[in-house]
């Protein structure tokens, strides 16, 4: 009845608004390298390997095919997996089935994306249906901006509160080496003071009302790589362990008319899945920290409220009572979150990656203080698709 | 039901996907790059495990899955390993057919390098033909710099 | 390990250009393999799709067909390249013990792209794609290659379209049913030589499914499963100037793995019947030798003594083959497909008599740089 699977390494590059020295291949052998390196393994000692990452952010077809060199593939089984913006949570979750089923003992999980070699939202606009939305609609920002003044209508919800998420990604960020936007200006001042600068200065572009730059993540080079194993395998090769307590997706409607703006269904419902699976009750007690896929400002909020951590309209509560700060009772991304750093198909990987790490105990400058036994590690994108996974620093029952 | 569709002409919708693409070669590509443009020499890396000489230049060795770090210079001369003579056209090619493909093994190489073959009649082009680079007048540090491989 | 099984098949015809857009495509496949399997979509657990952004021209190509699928309110991922490791992956998450059934589907308008184009793409955009290779002119370099190791000639290739063509005429779905001489292959179109127009696979459209379950979830439904008695799949490397292009150690690699899980010692006699991914008739007798059913160089000579012939020891590609139709991506679930008909007894025409243990193949990359391969028995 299956096996129970654990992460025993993760790697990841620098994050990077553009890595001119390197080509693909050579981007993913460095969080290769690294996973493996932190796993204290060598590639001899991995199984299978699942690869993603979105086909027209770099025009390359067969990315599996294209990367074995890179990714230690050569003469093993290999297979991509891509679902847009959640690939690197579908990587990980292809990676614990495949130990989980009892195949394979040792799986490597590898995301990565180099942004800079195109132009992302122009990929982006061909996500959607060619015929009915690509001529008159398209890109992230534009559904997003929908979602997040629908969101501020509902529940008198200001763009102060969307600014506030901006601030903690951003002053999380300046303890995280590895995340591409380090906003060093930041460092030492008030976070009221900051939400006033980020709601009033014209330099803070307005892209789609109720979004400026601020509240939208960055398009970045980078890869990412973790390693999963299967029980009895996981406890020897590591002495850190953090385990797959549980993991779910749900995906939703084709057509972005037909998605309820007012709640975000996929995101609900597979945290609501996950936390059944889990025995989880109260997911803000119960959960210690969270490495979420928010994209934007706003789902730090609102998608906050439809995983079950709040009630409704209550996003902003959690947030200025900093409950999600580093030292809060939640913390909602150390590592900065996506907001900080987006490497798109490698994006849910980190998230899976860094809530390992903090159970683990490897954060370095970004590990919290409190004990970690629950990190929720979540994806997000195209159409409304959501992705979960919760990690345990104990072995599931 | 089934009256409307005797009556519907199926519409097609023609478009095309228009991503503009950068690709950063990188620093071990971009060396092997300035050999062709600058010097006309074409160089290869060499595994520290198995000794294998990669040209075109691969940073990891796939087999060993070690970094290549010695660079080797190989001759620009080698031999015709397989070929083709393709008869169709389409847009990504650099030539009108036919064109000649070749697995070329470089003189010093380890494996074999795709590119053309040309200065030939294609019906000319044998297994095991000895080849030497001519390289383009033009040189912009891409694969093109080669123009193609010739009999020697 | 659990057993799991394919308790629903499901095809559309196969063909040059199918109006109907993917989503259709998808439905009618994954209604087909429901019915098959005497279920609907309430007994499925979770869901795999298998699609490529190049082919569909689309970003996150899965998303247009997800509905089609079901997958409304159910788990499902993706996975880019042929059905069979699709399959493979579907199958992984019923022995994760988290599921007990799986849908998995495939779609492909080749008619909707350019080939050359598409294929173009998966070579390396620095130091291959200019130079316009694709999937065909990199076939014939590799055929040509496998000719001088093997000594297999033109006539032994266009031997394997005479046979895969007039077996096709057995099968309603092909594409290309067509009786057709060794004189005709010779003599047809120069594509790229030595690949002439009858060695090459046709662009198709189509979309295929098949329902797996473990023996819990086999209960929901009427029909009963063709078990999977061996799976494995395995990549070679892919600077195609450093690959041994004139063998496929990765195919030994999977179908190596796939008979150890089987129990099956020697593949010609134990397998019933064999469904190849031939997507140029030289594959063939080259996959042959990768998975042991001829020694090294000995494709050739298993082609010419007709053991691979309906009737022959092992009938290979009664259903006609990818040379009969080629719908990338879907091609290799269609061979698993046939592999199911043929234990299940329900070949029609094509039926070989007896067949209780069959092989699938499935290859993904240039010149078969991956492959899967399945064993299915009764």
């Amino acid at each position: 009845m299956g096996k129970k699977v654990a992460i025993v390494g993760f790697g990841q590059t620098y994050q990077r608004s553009s890595r001119r020295d390197v080509n693909g291949v050579e981007l993913i052998n460095e969080a290769v390298t690294a996973a493996l390196a932190d796993a204290d393994i060598t590639i001899k000692d991995i199984d299978a390997v699942v690869i993603g990452n979105m086909d027209h952010f770099e025009g390359i077809n067969y990315v599996d095919m294209w990367s074995v060199e890179g990714a230690g593939a050569v003469m093993k089984p290999i297979i991509k997996v891509t679902t847009g913006g959640t690939t690197g949570m579908t990587v990980a979750m292809s990676a614990y089935y495949h130990v989980a089923s009892g195949m394979f003992d040792r799986v490597l999980a590898i995301g990565w994306e180099k942004n800079s070699e195109s132009d992302t939202t122009g990929a982006i606009i061909t996500a959607f249906h060619p015929v009915w939305e690509r001529p008159n609609l398209g890109g992230a920002i534009a559904g997003l901006a929908v979602e997040a003044s629908k969101y501020m209508d509902n529940y008198g919800v200001t763009e102060r509160d969307g600014a506030r998420v901006a601030v903690r990604e951003r002053l999380h960020a300046l303890n995280n080496p590895y995340a591409h936007l380090h906003q060093e200006w930041m460092k030492g001042m008030e976070v009221d003071k900051l939400v006033e600068l980020l709601v009033t200065s014209e330099q803070n572009q307005m892209l789609a009302y109720p979004l400026r730059m601020s509240d939208m993540c960055p398009r970045t080079d980078g890869a990412a790589a973790v390693v999963f194993a299967s029980e009895g395998v996981a406890e020897k090769t590591a002495s850190k362990l953090a385990w797959v307590a549980a993991t779910a997706n749900r995906h939703d409607f084709v057509f972005l008319g037909d998605i309820d703006w007012d709640f975000n269904q996929t995101m609900g419902d597979a945290a609501k899945k996950v936390f059944a699976k889990a025995g989880i009750k109260d997911p803000l007690k119960e959960i210690d920290l969270c490495e979420l896929y928010l994209p934007y400002s706003y789902g730090g909020l609102k998608w906050m409220e439809n995983m079950g951590f709040c009630g409704p309209g209550e996003g902003p509560r959690l947030l200025w009572d900093k409950i999600t700060d580093m030292d809060g009772e939640l913390p909602v991304n150390p590592s900065g979150g996506v907001m900080s750093s987006n490497p798109i198909g490698a994006t849910a990987l980190l998230r899976v990656g860094e809530a390992a790490w903090q159970i683990m105990r490897k954060s370095g400058p970004r590990q919290v203080q409190k004990n970690v036994n629950y990190a929720l590690a979540t994806g997000f994108g195209g159409c409304s698709w959501a992705d979960v996974m919760l990690l345990s620093s104990k072995k599931p029952a | 039901m089934g009256d409307w569709k005797s009556e519907v002409k199926n519409i097609v919708y023609e478009g095309q996907i228009k991503v503009p693409y950068k690709w950063n070669v990188g620093e071990t590509g971009s060396r092997f790059f300035i050999g062709l443009r600058d010097k006309q020499e074409i160089w290869g890396v060499q595994c520290p495990q198995c000794k294998k000489v990669y040209v075109p230049p691969l940073k990891t060795c796939g087999t060993c899955f070690v970094n290549t770090d010695q660079w080797v210079k190989v001759a620009n001369t080698g031999t015709v390993e397989s070929f083709t003579v393709v008869n169709y056209s389409h847009g990504m090619q650099p030539a009108k057919p036919p064109l000649v493909y070749g697995l070329i093994k470089l003189d010093g190489a380890g494996g074999s390098f795709v590119h053309l073959i040309g200065g030939i009649d294609p019906a000319k082009v044998a297994m095991g033909m000895k080849v030497k680079a001519v390289f383009a007048d033009k040189r912009e540090g891409t694969i093109l710099d080669i123009k193609h491989f010739a009999p020697v | 390990m659990e057993k799991v099984g394919i308790v629903g098949v499901g095809q559309t015809t196969y063909e040059r250009s199918k109006e109907a857009p993917v989503d259709e495509l998808v439905f009618e496949a994954a209604s087909k393999a429901l019915k098959d399997a005497g279920g609907d979509m309430g007994h499925i657990d979770n869901i795999i799709t298998v699609s490529n952004d190049f082919w569909d021209g689309r970003t996150i190509s899965s998303m247009a067909i997800q509905d089609a699928a079901g997958s409304w309110g159910k788990d499902i991922s993706t996975v880019e390249g042929d059905g069979t490791f699709g399959t493979f992956y579907g199958m992984m998450r019923i022995l994760s013990g988290s599921f007990d059934t799986t849908l998995v589907v495939s779609h492909m308008k080749g008619s909707e792209g350019i080939m050359n184009l598409i294929t173009n793409a998966m070579f390396d955009p620095i130091y291959q794609r200019s130079l316009g290779i694709d999937a065909t002119s990199s076939a014939a370099l590799q055929a040509r290659l496998y000719m001088k190791m093997s000594g297999a000639t033109e006539e032994d290739f266009a031997r394997v379209s005479v046979k895969n063509h007039k077996n096709a005429k057995n099968n309603p779905l092909a594409q290309l049913a067509m009786d057709i001489t060794v004189a005709d292959v010779l003599k047809s179109k120069k594509i790229a030589e030595p690949l002439k127009l009858l060695d090459c696979s046709p662009i198709s459209d189509g979309a295929a499914a098949v329902v797996l379950a473990n023996e819990k979830g086999a209960k929901r439904f009427k029909n009963s499963p063709v078990w999977v008695k061996g799976v494995a799949h395995c990549s070679d490397a892919y600077s195609l100037g450093y690959r041994d292009l004139s063998r496929a150690p990765a195919l030994a690699e999977a179908s190596g793995r796939a008979f150890k899980m089987a129990g099956i010692k020697n593949p010609l006699k134990d397998l019933d019947v064999a469904e190849v991914y031939d997507a140029y008739s030289y594959m063939e007798p080259m996959w042959y030798e990768g998975m042991g059913l001829a020694k090294e160089g000995g494709g050739k000579d298993l082609i010419r003594s007709g053991a691979t012939e309906m009737g022959g020891e092992l009938p290979v590609n009664p259903s006609g083959g990818v040379l009969s139709a080629h719908p990338v991506l879907v091609a290799g679930m269609a061979r698993l497909i046939e592999a199911v008909l043929q234990v299940r007894g329900e070949a029609e025409k094509r039926q070989v008599k007896g067949a209780k243990t069959a092989l699938a193949h499935g290859i993904n990359g240039p010149c078969g740089q991956a492959h899967c391969v399945f064993i299915v028995g009764s």
